[in-house]
């Protein structure tokens, strides 16, 4: 019994992080440009399949994948925002969102066309493809890593953001976009820097994904975004520490869900969602405004 | 005689419909009705969306509610039509009361996350409720019964039924949107405050609205399970969801047959397209992007404008 729970909850910590690795670039780009991006689970897609095609190139490098996948896909990112989403700041909201959900589409067809409508077998990466035995029981070691990653990627940010000149600009810029311009910041460039490293993010999501889901699908963007704005709603729109958290919650109650409710499973989870949204529109660990 | 232009289309358009109804092949007939369907839905979605400005990500849960009310009530109580459509608009009705008592507290973004919610929890009740519902399976094997004595299971027949909805629907949506309730809900979307000041209770003329598409979305649902004799659990999924979003769009929010000539536009493009092409969303997705980053107006934005011009000018000059 003991252990069995020990694993639901390592099960669940590894797939909040795992969420949180996609819903951190989405979080990120909403705080600074208010933009919801639909699109970022193509971003997470584009990940996966640039990084599985780069390493079966190179001799199936898991690693060198991982270094220039993502890379390939801040291309994307960048013509997204520089010749597209720049020009509907300013309109409507759901012109900015169905411009977003127009790239899903183009995306996942895109992917369609060039790597076919099947799924694809993913390798297993040497060194975390076993696993480990936890209070008798083995877990697989590449969960492990994904644990240890998440909580990296979490201090790197806080990192940038908060000790960093160029994480006080982005600050800056967040807050007060107009004040910012008008002390010299560069904002439309920004945008473009803040946008294409959120693009990095779900992308190196998607390429950590390649070994953890097993299998590729043109449509495995959509599921996850789902997640990822789940995890950011809970958090509070915007805020970083709000969808570190709120990943970690996601994760236990779906791994937890399924073993108690395995019925009630997916629900729990957008009736987490809506709740928050209700009682606190501004996230469990986002500050009211 | 420009001043009649209104009634002279709308009368021609009615007379093309029925046309296809007599004569055309069982493919045309079939893709008119599905253009009905998506009218009907997109035509009761728009009056949230356009008129009231509010995003709803959710309105798949109520096509949903429409289908699985009439596909339950013809499983288990009566194979009659009437009766079912009434039990799926009454469902419909009655999930978007309480989904949407809570939903209109928020507005925008905030109102746009929680129909997504609800709307992946009715998903999700559809999907995982197997004994109910089917479960990913839908319903299946559902029949239509002779309507007031006259039998439809013909495709040919039941055509006159959804032309007859599709009608009524285009008839009443005129009728809301020039009442007074319908300025008010426009007056909502421009400014919600001065509305509210004016006395009105703007929560309340919301959630309204949020009632009135989510019928229109339960009567298209009901509609759609009697025309592919099945329930889909998907169409109840934030993607379906989106569908009157991107019909409304492309024919145009602030017009009153944008949503008909976006869902033309719409199931005729894949249809073309899937001749060619397994990927028509790589083509609709290119045109959404153009839509949106050029042609807001939608595609009967500048139609609609012309037209009023011209009866404005015929009653100035019949005035004068």
């Amino acid at each position: 019994m003991l252990e069995s729970l020990v694993h639901s909850c390592l099960a669940g910590l590894s797939t909040g992080m795992f969420i949180w690795l996609v819903a951190s670039g989405l979080t990120l780009i909403f705080g600074v440009l208010g933009v919801l991006n639909f699109a970022h689970g193509s971003f997470y897609m584009l990940g996966a399949y640039f990084c599985f095609t780069l390493l079966s190139l190179m001799g199936d490098n898991f690693w060198l994948g991982l270094a220039f996948g993502p890379l390939c896909v801040c291309i994307v990112g960048f013509v997204m925002e520089r010749y597209f989403l720049r020009y509907v700041y300013h309109l409507y909201l759901p012109y900015q969102l169905l411009l977003t959900f127009a790239f899903v589409l183009i995306f996942d067809d895109l992917v369609k066309l060039i790597w076919g409508a099947g799924s694809i077998g993913s390798p297993t990466v040497p060194g975390l493809a076993g696993s480990v035995l936890i209070t008798g029981r083995p877990f697989p070691t590449y969960s492990l890593f994904i644990m240890t990653v998440g909580p990296l990627l979490a201090l790197g940010l806080w990192l940038i953001l908060e000790k960093t000149w160029a994480g006080r600009i982005i600050r800056a810029a967040s807050s007060d976009r107009e004040m910012a311009a008008a002390l010299g910041v560069r904002v439309p460039a920004l945008y473009t820097a803040v946008f294409v490293f959120g693009t990095w993010l779900g992308a190196m999501g998607g390429g950590l994904a390649v070994p953890y889901v097993g299998l590729l699908t043109p449509g495995m963007g959509e599921t996850i975004i789902i997640d990822a704005f789940v995890v950011a709603v809970i958090g509070g729109l915007g805020s970083l520490k709000g969808a570190f958290l709120g990943a970690l919650i996601i994760g236990l109650l779906s791994s937890f869900g399924t073993r108690f409710i395995p019925t009630f499973d997916m629900f729990l989870t957008f009736i987490l969602m809506a709740v928050v949204l209700l009682w606190r529109p501004q996230g469990l660990f986002g500050e009211a405004s | 005689m420009g001043r009649y232009l209104p009634h002279l289309i709308v009368g021609l358009l009615g007379l093309v419909f029925v046309a296809i109804g007599l004569f055309a092949g069982r493919f045309v007939l079939y893709l008119t009705m599905r253009v009905m369907l998506l009218s009907i839905f997109a035509l009761g979605y728009n009056l949230l969306l356009g008129r009231t400005g509010l995003l709803s990500f959710g309105h798949g849960a109520f096509y949903a509610a429409g289908s699985y009310g009439m596909a339950l009530f013809y499983l288990h109580v009566s194979s009659d039509p009437l009766l079912g459509i009434i039990a799926g608009l009454a469902l419909a009705a009655f999930t978007a009361l309480i989904i949407g008592f809570f939903c209109v507290r928020h507005t925008e973004i905030y109102f746009a996350m929680l129909t997504l919610a609800f709307g992946m929890m009715v998903f999700s009740l559809i999907w995982n409720l197997r004994d109910i519902t089917g479960g990913d399976d839908g319903l299946v094997g559902i029949g239509r019964g002779p309507l007031l004595g006259f039998s439809i299971a013909k495709d040919s027949q039941y055509y006159f039924l959804v032309l007859f909805c599709f009608a009524l629907t285009v008839w009443l949506i005129h009728r809301i949107r020039s009442s007074a309730f319908g300025l008010i809900l426009a007056g909502i979307r421009e400014n919600p405050q001065r509305t509210s000041f004016a006395g009105l209770s703007v929560k309340g003329y919301r959630l309204a609205a949020f009632v009135i598409s989510a019928v229109f979305a339960g009567l298209a649902g009901s509609l759609g399970a009697m025309l592919e004799s099945n329930t889909d659990p998907f169409s109840a999924h934030w993607t379906h969801s989106a569908e009157p979003v991107l019909v409304s769009l492309i024919g145009g929010l602030q017009t009153f047959s944008g949503p008909i000539a976006g869902s033309v536009i719409f199931v005729v493009l894949r249809e073309t397209i899937e001749r060619f092409t397994q990927n028509w969303m790589l083509w609709f997705g290119m045109i959404l992007l153009v839509i949106i980053m050029g042609f807001r107006g939608g595609a009967m934005g500048a139609p609609e404008r012309l037209l009023r011009r011209i009866v404005r000018k015929s009653r100035e000059e019949g005035a004068s």
